[in-house]
């Protein structure tokens, strides 16, 4: 959970608030099962914000290092620095949850975090592509991390910082190409096609043809070689990790590490809106169902919720982005007092983001939130205009899912490997609706040159919709 | 699934405060900067051509304004326009920007549009620089005169022996010794007086490795701010680079009209007058500068001569001998035009005594700057003439 518009000078969770604050815990967790959530055990552990401020840019608490990191760190440190943004809590789902919480933060906020915490515990235990995902991954996805870090240091040691982070900037860079759809753990390809014994007729008039007298039946083929991929593979990362002619162990090693934490992510990723927002859902409502908290503990504590979960916007303004945490919020309210508590337990059960907006946004909650869609202008002087559309519900959906298919990422898939090792990936620029970014792409055909150590070329179109094959500048 | 009651939330983190031993922020941060400082040294002659940087002549350091880098993914192409889902009321139509009250911040979806838009300032060593420049232009070191007057003596270490004076015990050697016999002889003792190495010094002479620049700049009319600057940007790096040769470095700055004066540094690049273009004027003065304070037997002497090229016709002849006679002297000496137009250099007036010198196998060059991007070429020209020389 996080706040990104506001700060307050908080109060510090003292010994005794600490105290205080565990006691809550076990009789939320009651609440919360009485409500008919389940969970795996929570571990609560109080850190402070800069701890906090990492692990909300690398994404777990130990992970690998990379300059990129660095970077996002900054951004994330200024705009802390200037109260632009706090983070209240991070969990990590898996048996048990770990859930971070800042030490600096004062009691009534995180006391809202605890119940918050509940929420994302019951989602992630419950939703089904979390379910997925966890199976896959394994329900130690801090410690494993951590030691998978380990491993990267060791390799740092042997091999020397240039060529891990050589590796790292590779793999880091093709995080979201991944197909989710396939389990993390894959068989090879196979190596031979079966052989044929016959081929099969053409058509009704071949069949008749064959079976004339004194016909020879025409000749099978032989099992052969398959061709590498057998079928266009959007999971570069284990393609690479797989298929890279001259890949050594370590970097393997690098490739699956990366491969394997972003599966992890990929339900946090996809289920944003509907997991912060039954995260917000049950905060709300098991404090407001809290006999054992203190009248000012509870307005604190529902002061923090408005100024988190409300559109970025206020509710006079004019916001261009849509706050998650309030919209998912929102949509729950709305599915549980329609639907009921029951209905709703299933659909946080079975939907991700796409079939939750697309099922439950509707005409009356687009027009009660003041949706809108826009269109983003460069107008005189550089300075962007943003102009109003309509408010179209269609439209809407979809613009909302817009950044979330495919892991945020264009399309891309490997599909040829040539005799001498070349590798060609090829964008979809039919599903993606227009092409690539040409500079970044050949950016990225140098990281991956540096593993696969082959031309590796790609293609796309240009702005003409022209083809437009790009490739890694240096050959060699 | 009922857990006991007695939870507990840790808070070690924060007690033992382990956490802010070490911050992979920061480490990851501090690797960036190299890389930026790396990407910065490969494109260092387009950034400290450009003569911004040189706004502060004293300092040791210049800064250098460059983004974050970019760890770059596939990315769809930009469209001209972009659609989005927004909140709050309003018309179809209604027009909004942002930083207006009422719009909006945050922009949804992964990597920011706004990252690569912040910049920050990377302060860089003057010193490392030049030693990047250097290699990145791959310049040749310059090569003091070596005549038998311009020497000076120094005590040398040379070689070892096994007698001298306690001081001057070489332990690293002495052990090396030990060891060395040993190896030979294992049932020895440790360390015999056989072992002791000394260094020995001997007196040798030595080309000077004092030089003097003389900075000379037409301050006339013609010379407008964009010629200064050029000429000043083309100073400052043959400084540094004279600088990187000579332990000491003596500079004169000269200034003229049709008269010539001497000022400090700090002044010499302020200098506005009016007046005709007399160069001899310049030269005589440098001339008895060096004379009077760098004699030709203990310095090096270098002269750079920075004009738009015009010259007063009826000075030609004071100016060639007064040129004649301080090629005769210097290691070095070169013009910098900074021409009104393209195709005039090196018809100039000034540009005409200067390849005439040049053609009769003098230490003298011409060099025509148009703009910053031609500051390298100069710089690179003028090191690799004074090299073969």
């Amino acid at each position: 959970m996080s706040d990104q518009h506001h700060h307050h000078p908080a109060g510090t969770c003292s010994q005794a608030d600490n105290a205080e604050l565990a006691r809550y815990v076990p009789r939320f967790e009651q609440m919360a099962r009485d409500h008919g959530l389940s969970f795996y055990p929570v571990d609560f552990e109080l850190v402070p914000n800069t701890f906090m401020m990492e692990v909300a840019v690398y994404g777990l608490p130990v992970r690998m290092p990379h300059w990129s990191f660095g970077v996002r760190y900054i951004y994330q440190y200024v705009q802390h620095r200037m109260g632009n943004s706090r983070i209240f809590e991070v969990v990590f789902p898996g048996d048990p949850n770990r859930a971070y919480l800042v030490d600096s933060n004062a009691l009534a906020e995180n006391t809202l975090v605890t119940a918050h915490v509940l929420g994302h515990a019951d989602f992630s235990r419950n939703n089904s592509l979390f379910h997925r995902m966890q199976h896959e991954v394994g329900y130690h996805i801090v410690e494993q991390a951590a030691a998978r870090a380990q491993r990267i240091q060791s390799a740092i040691e042997q091999h020397g910082p240039e060529r891990v982070e050589a590796t790292l900037d590779a793999a880091l860079a093709l995080e979201q190409h991944i197909d989710v759809n396939q389990p993390l753990h894959r068989a090879p390809y196979p190596e031979m096609l079966p052989a044929e014994t016959e081929r099969p007729p053409r058509d009704a008039f071949e069949a008749r043809f064959r079976d004339l007298p004194g016909e020879q039946r025409p000749a099978g083929r032989e099992a052969r070689r398959a061709q590498i991929p057998p079928h266009p593979e959007y999971d570069l990362l284990w393609f690479i990790a797989r298929y890279a002619p001259e890949l050594e162990d370590w970097e393997r090693d690098i490739f699956l590490a990366v491969r394997e934490e972003s599966f992890y992510f990929y339900p946090v990723f996809a289920c944003q809106i509907m997991n912060e927002g039954w995260a917000s859902y049950w905060h709300a409502r098991l404090l407001r169902e809290a006999d054992f908290l203190s009248g000012e503990t509870y307005l604190d504590a529902i002061k923090t919720h408005s100024d988190v979960v409300r559109p970025y916007g206020g509710d006079q303004a004019v916001a261009l982005s849509v706050n998650p945490y309030h919209l998912g919020f929102c949509l729950w309210e709305r599915i549980i007092e329609d639907q009921g508590l029951d209905r709703a337990l299933q659909i946080r059960a079975e939907e991700d983001d796409f079939s939750f907006i697309r099922n439950h946004l509707d005409q009356d909650l687009a027009r009660d939130l003041k949706l809108f869609n826009y269109t983003r202008r460069p107008g005189a002087g550089g300075e962007e205009r943003y102009i109003l559309r309509d408010r179209k519900l269609e439209d809407l959906r979809e613009g909302i899912l817009q950044p979330k298919f495919n892991y945020g990422a264009p399309r891309v898939c490997a599909t040829r490997v040539s005799p001498n090792g070349n590798l060609t990936l090829t964008h979809d620029h039919r599903s993606d609706g227009r092409g690539l970014d040409l500079m970044r792409a050949r950016k990225v055909l140098d990281y991956i040159y540096r593993v696969w150590r082959r031309p590796v070329m790609l293609e796309t179109v240009d702005h003409a919709g022209e083809r437009k094959i790009v490739e890694n500048s240096r050959q060699g | 699934m009922a857990r006991d009651d007695r939870t507990e939330i840790s808070s070690s983190a924060s007690q033992h405060r382990w956490y802010e031993l070490f911050s992979r922020g920061a480490r990851d941060w501090l690797r960036h900067n190299q890389k930026v400082r790396d990407a910065v040294r490969e494109q260092l002659p387009d950034l400290v051509a450009g003569a911004d940087i040189l706004s502060r002549p004293g300092g040791r350091t210049v800064q250098v304004p460059v983004r974050f880098l970019e760890h770059y993914r596939f990315r769809l192409r930009d469209q001209h326009q972009r659609g989005g889902v927004g909140q709050g009321p309003g018309e179809a139509g209604d027009v909004f920007r942002r930083g207006q009250p009422g719009g909006g911040e945050g922009e949804g979806g992964a990597g920011g549009s706004g990252e690569g838009e912040v910049r920050f300032v990377l302060e860089l060593q003057v010193d490392d620089i030049v030693d990047w420049l250097w290699e990145e232009l791959q310049l040749p070191d310059l090569k003091p005169r070596t005549t038998d007057a311009l020497t000076d003596e120094d005590l040398v270490r040379e070689g070892w022996d096994r007698r001298g004076p306690r001081a001057r015990l070489d332990r690293r050697r002495t052990l090396r010794e030990a060891i060395k016999r040993r190896t030979v002889r294992p049932e020895q003792p440790a360390f015999t007086d056989e072992d002791l190495r000394y260094r020995q010094l001997a007196r040798r002479k030595h080309p000077a490795v004092n030089a003097v620049v003389a900075f000379v700049l037409d301050v006339s009319a013609s010379m407008d701010a964009g010629r200064r600057k050029l000429a000043k940007a083309f100073f400052f790096w043959a400084t540094q680079g004279l600088r990187r040769q000579y332990g000491n470095l003596e500079t004169v700055f000269v200034a003229h009209t049709n008269e010539a004066w001497e000022f400090d540094e700090e002044s010499f690049f302020q200098v506005t007058a009016t007046g005709g273009t007399v160069a001899s004027s310049a030269f005589r003065l440098v001339r008895d500068i060096f004379a009077d304070r760098y004699p030709p037997a203990h310095y090096n002497q270098y002269v750079f001569y920075a004009s738009d090229g015009d010259n007063f016709a009826d000075d030609r002849q004071a100016a060639e001998s007064l040129l004649l006679e301080l090629a005769g002297q210097v290691n070095f000496m070169g013009l910098v035009e900074t021409p009104q137009n393209r195709f005039e250099s090196s018809r100039s007036e000034t540009g005409r005594l200067f390849k005439a010198l040049e053609a009769r196998n003098h230490p003298v060059g011409s060099f025509t700057v148009h703009g910053d991007a031609d500051i390298w070429e100069a710089i690179r020209a003028f090191f690799q003439r004074q090299a073969a020389a």
